[in-house]
């Protein structure tokens, strides 16, 4: 028992901490899946399909099967993985089609890429070596790849079982839905009144490719009486459960472990057909069994992500004043359905209406089937999508009517003293402030005077012109308040759990069910323990990624593990708190009710004998002494399910210079404030804001993974496909205006998706904005610099129409190279 | 991403290395920095049976003078050529195209000779090369040959080295005093070129009194721009006079369309950078 010293430990929240994490993860010390070395591990190689569509014939494995080191050769049905079906947890609406996903293909390859055969060596180089050797026999079918020609009558349809391409229609109306007036009367009337227009215009998402750092792997040992899987994931919990939903093993039967994870955005959302082959294969054998992919077959077969295309119809005043919107989607779901890739345009309805009150909205998503690799989460999943639809559509009203777009959009968003307020869509947003984040963010950014340079280089005809774009975003994260997720027909909760287990020495460890790869919850995570329970922060471990320790968890991804995930931690923190105190109360001879807790220590008011809280740890270890009637035992658990989404927004601007005579696009200032709510560590946000954005500008500057007339992934290496480095971009002026969340008591928001969901329409935006003067109207994305000069040329006239070759071009590392042999490079394992 | 297996020697002398590809056959192949060969290797676009690696061959690195020529060795690193004073000094073209040659990593591995004889018509160096007139010094079982610039590049990857032989060094005129410049097009920055111009030039007295262009990735092989070159020599240095020069870059050029370029964008391209190159370099 000691007396309470004035020496309270330092307010953790909101304090640059350098990640704890990254001292082992730079330093190589990390435990990355394909690091797993098990006596007698053996590995495997996945045979591909060259071909977008085919039948297949005979599959012979004689010739591999004789390579030295070679244990064994199996088609889908020697492993029972034609017959797995792959799950799909968010099946949209109760008749949508869905076709079996195969671990390997049986009879019929629907995507260039997916699996028909695996072999199994003593090294990876013989496995290798021997995939190239297994014959397959196809009958190539007609690929199905454009989503509107998809769904015409008589189209060669991906899977014939299901008598067509669409998968399914999701229709939200906010007149049927009773949330405001129906968006095809708004239109109507605003096509027949004098003060108001219809503008419609339609956009394209591209394909994109995740590209996390580090390539998939999977390592199963069967032989322990718990079959454990190692895998680079993103959700271990859920990946447990679907492997026993899935494959018929028992739940308790299985351990799943996600190590140090290198990357994810989204692709590491999945349950994979490699994770189950490799699971199939280990059991077969009864021996450890691992896969680690290429990065080609990384780019060709883990999901993709966006690829929609979006009409989007606006009623409004010539004032400007927003009247009705109207979203038809066509969402491209590849050959097969992921984890939850019917779900990520859906996830879109909700944020068209973003941060503006329109009266009036329809949203109607049509997701199709095509012969390309399925499309699932990718960073933002949905959201930037629909951020990019309505920003840009914003821009674009504001051309119609002459406006400038800034007064466009305060003319229709929610004022702060209008919070919380209900959407159109049926989200009601806690907190927020437009003003504030846009007023900061203009005067960091000195909008007029980037304007009036703007008109300077245009009067004097210079070669680099600049262009300006806008981007006042707002999106939903922290994923779910589990009965929002019940009534989208969602397959499971959104809730989260940690508890905390005190250690005899005072030390804290804290197992959380977030399955961190990069994002730094260890550090964060420790910070609010620390100030929860007035301990050191290095006094704090965070345990999680093991189903054996963590056994409770829905995993990370749509920005859930701080507004989820930390507020579980601190509901457990505070039942720590509660269990102590009657033994704190025991220990200083006082009444319950005369305590109090402050910075770790219980104190008896009034007076100044105290003990802290690892004391106390350490007393219920001794249980020599304690009051009657209660366990001898401080740990907690605890399980929160949020009662809203978080709506984190921001204001983003972006300045680019585009070389007229190249069409080349350099960027030239962004600026953005965001509000991401309470800030736990200000480091680690910069940091998600920076990656969120230098993903966001990638798309629609650099990334895109377009396919041949055949059906070839063209962006089958990096050589091709294009990714930004720090040397492609600038630095970023970041600030925040944060408006707590009231929905969770630390007031937070996510922060993992802002900056990518953000950024994208305000680069488009940009480049239309210094190009519009030649007569431009849009640039699909990626804006390159051959479309940007097309652009520029084919509205001026001056030059011929060029078309865009389907075929790779020259890029780094293999330089002309890679482009002759895409299809041979694809072919066979990679 | 494994390769198939190979057997592997690393001579250490010219001479071992060529009796080593002799015995190796037709399946033998030349490792220099490995930057260009190895994801070759790795992708099984190709497999060797022996790898001829010439990375123990000290006689193949280094720069060094020789009269009115700068000799560089094989196998000396981009780094190297970068931080050359000679080359610097007599060579400045290539050393600064070799700067925009990707980035940190490679150019400490990646070699001047291993980049010529890989002959990339989208690598930086071949079109340098060819503007500067360089002599490549070729070893192979009947001793030393030595190939003009204008001869070596043959093809989309194919030069005049033949399958047994080896290139040991490149020989340049000094162009001491010359202004140089390579202007590069690539959508990002460790990229490849999508059409790149390598300009050097000789201003004496406010007038262009020599000019060598050459153009990367405006055919399969590098292309001297003779056309803008003979529009330049004798002029007064104007910006406008080296515009209208300039349009005369994708005379003789073929160049391919693909998904970041079609080919008039880059008959285009050639024009507005060798104008740009040549501005810088003359300024
Ligand atoms: C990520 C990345 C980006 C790159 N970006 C660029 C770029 O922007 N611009 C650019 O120009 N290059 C680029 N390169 C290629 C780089 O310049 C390579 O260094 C070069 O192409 C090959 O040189 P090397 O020494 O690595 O040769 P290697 O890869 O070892 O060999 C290349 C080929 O040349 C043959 N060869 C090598 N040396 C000899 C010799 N002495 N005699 C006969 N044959 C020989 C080999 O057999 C092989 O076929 C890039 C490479 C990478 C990996």
């Amino acid at each position: 028992m000691t007396t309470v010293e004035n020496n309270a430990p330092a307010q953790e929240i909101g304090r640059d901490r350098r990640r704890k994490e990254d001292r082992r993860l730079i330093t190589g010390r990390t435990r990355w899946t394909d690091n797993q070395a098990l006596t007698g591990l053996l590995h495997i190689s996945i045979v591909r399909s060259p071909f977008a569509h085919a039948e297949i014939g005979s599959i012979d494995t004689s010739a591999a099967k004789q390579v030295p080191g070679v244990v064994a050769v199996y088609t889908a049905s020697d492993i029972g993985a034609d017959a797995v079906q792959l799950p799909c947890a968010w099946p949209i609406t109760k008749d949508m089609k869905s076709p079996q996903r195969p671990a390997l293909a049986g009879s019929r390859v629907n995507f260039a890429g997916e699996g028909v055969a695996v072999v199994v060596a003593r090294t990876a180089a013989a496995a290798k070596d021997a995939a190239e050797l297994v014959e397959v026999d196809y009958s190539e079918l007609e690929p199905v790849l454009d989503m509107e020609e998809a769904l015409k009558e008589g189209a060669t349809l991906v899977h014939p079982e299901l008598g067509t391409n669409e998968n399914a229609q999701w229709v939200f109306d906010s007149g049927e839905a009773g949330s405001g007036g129906s968006a095809a009367e708004a239109i109507a009337a605003a096509e027949k009144a004098d003060d108001q227009v219809v503008i419609t215009r339609r956009f394209r998402q591209q394909r994109l490719v995740p590209v996390f750092m580090e390539p998939r792997s999977t390592v199963v040992d069967p032989t322990g009486e718990q079959l454990v899987m190692w895998s680079s994931t993103q959700v271990p919990h859920i990946l447990k459960t679907m492997l026993a939903l899935t494959l018929g093993l028992p739940e308790h039967k299985i351990r799943v472990i996600a190590p140090d994870v290198g990357g994810g955005f989204g692709g590491k959302l999945a349950v994979a057909p490699e994770e189950v082959v490799t699971l199939l294969v280990a059991q077969k054998l009864g021996k450890p069994v691992k896969w680690t992919e290429t990065r080609s077959e990384s780019l060709l077969t883990a999901h993709h992500g966006r690829d929609q295309i979006q009409d989007l119809t606006v009623a409004v005043t010539k004032d400007g004043v927003i009247k009705g919107l109207d979203v038809k989607l066509l969402a491209d779901m590849g050959a097969y359905l992921g984890l939850v890739g019917p779900g990520v345009p859906i996830l879109g309805a909700f944020m068209f209406n973003a941060i503006y009150k329109i009266p009036a909205y329809r949203f109607d998503c049509t997701n199709v089937f095509t012969t390309k690799t399925l499309t699932d989460a990718y960073r933002g999943a949905g959201r930037p999508e629909a951020t990019f639809g309505i920003e840009r559509m914003m821009d674009e009203v504001a051309v119609e009517l002459g406006i400038e777009p800034m007064e466009l959009r305060k003319r229709n968003w929610i004022k702060h003293e209008e919070f919380p307020y209900t959407t159109v869509s049926t989200l009601t947003y806690d907190t927020g402030n437009y003003e504030a984040a846009t007023d900061q963010a203009m005067s960091m950014f000195d909008y007029d005077g980037l304007r009036r340079e703007q008109e300077e280089r245009r009067k004097r005809g210079d070669v680099k012109q600049l262009g300006l774009g806008i981007s006042t975003f707002t999106e939903m994260c922290g994923l779910a308040p589990s009965r929002v997720l019940g009534s989208l027909d969602y397959g499971a909760g959104g809730w989260e759990t940690a508890s905390i287990r005190m250690l005899p020495t005072g030390k804290a460890e804290v197992v959380v069910g977030v399955s961190p790869h990069g994002q730094g919850h260890e550090t964060a995570f420790s910070q609010i323990i620390a100030d929860k329970l007035g301990i050191p922060f290095d006094d704090v471990e965070i345990l999680h990624g093991d189903t054996q320790s963590s056994y409770r968890g829905l995993d990370t991804y749509g920005s859930r593990s701080l507004a989820v995930g930390g507020i579980a931690m601190v509901k457990a923190a505070e039942k720590v708190v509660e269990k102590a105190k009657p033994i704190a109360a025991h220990m200083l001879e006082a009444s319950e009710d005369d305590i109090e807790f402050t910075a770790g220590k219980f104190s008896v008011k009034g007076t100044d004998k105290g003990v802290g809280i690892q004391d106390v740890a350490l007393a219920v270890f001794a249980a020599h002494d304690y009051p009657e009637g209660i366990e001898p035992d401080i740990d907690a658990h605890a399980t929160f399910d949020p009662e809203n989404f978080s709506y984190p927004h921001g204001t983003h601007l972006c300045a680019v210079e585009v070389d007229t005579e190249t069409g080349f696009v350099q960027l030239h200032k962004y600026v953005c404030v965001d509000d991401v709510g309470t800030v736990i560590n200000p480091l680690i946000v910069e940091g998600q804001i920076h990656g969120g954005l230098a993903q966001g500008i990638a798309q629609a500057l650099f990334e895109d993974a377009p396919y041949d007339e055949s059906g070839t992934l063209l962006s089958g290496t990096l050589v091709d496909y294009t990714l930004p480095s720090a040397a492609d971009l600038i630095n970023f002026d970041t600030a925040n205006t944060p408006t707590p969340s009231t929905t969770n008591p630390l007031g937070v928001k996510g922060v993992g998706e802002a900056g990518t969901i953000a950024s994208t329409p305000a680069v488009v935006n940009a480049v239309l904005d210094a190009v519009r003067q030649y007569g431009v109207k849009d640039i699909d994305m990626p804006t390159t610099p051959f479309r940007v000069w097309t652009a520029i040329n084919s509205a001026k006239g001056t030059g011929t129409q060029a078309d865009e070759a389907n075929v790779a071009s020259p890029g780094a590392g293999l330089g002309s190279m890679a482009k002759s042999d895409s299809v041979k490079n694809q072919g066979g394992a990679l | 991403m494994i390769p198939a297996s190979f057997d592997y020697v690393r001579p250490t002398s010219v001479a071992e290395a060529v009796q080593a590809l002799a015995d190796g056959g037709d399946d033998a192949k030349i490792l220099a920095g490995g930057q260009s060969f190895i994801p070759v290797l790795r992708l099984r676009m190709g497999d060797p049976s022996l790898v001829v690696d010439l990375g123990g061959i000290a006689e193949l690195r280094g720069v060094r003078e020789e009269g009115d020529k700068i000799v560089v060795g094989a196998m000396t690193t981009h780094h190297d050529v970068t931080r050359d004073d000679l080359l610097n000094q007599h060579v400045k073209l290539i050393s600064e195209a070799t700067k925009t040659v990707a980035d940190f990593q490679v150019r400490h591995r990646g070699t001047l000779g291993g980049a010529l004889a890989h002959a990339d018509p989208a690598g930086d160096l071949a079109a340098p090369a060819l503007a500067l007139d360089a002599e490549f010094v070729i070893a192979g079982a009947n001793g030393e040959r030595t190939v003009a610039a204008s001869d070596f590049f043959e093809d989309y990857f194919t030069t005049a080295i033949g399958p047994q032989e080896i290139l040991t060094a490149i020989r340049f005129p000094k162009y001491t005093g010359w202004g140089a410049r390579y202007e590069k097009f690539n959508r990002v920055a460790q990229a490849w070129s999508i059409v790149a111009v390598a300009a050097t030039v000789k201003v004496e007295g406010g007038s262009i009194t020599d000019a060598r262009i050459g153009l990367t990735n405006m055919a399969g092989v590098p292309v001297r721009a003779r056309g803008v070159e003979s529009a330049l020599v004798g002029q007064t240095m104007s910006e406008e006079t080296v515009r209208a020069a300039a349009q005369a870059a994708a005379e003789g050029t073929s160049p391919t369309s693909d998904a970041d370029a079609g080919s008039d964008y880059r008959e285009h391209l050639a024009k507005v950078l060798t104008g740009r190159a040549v501005l810088a370099a003359a300024g």
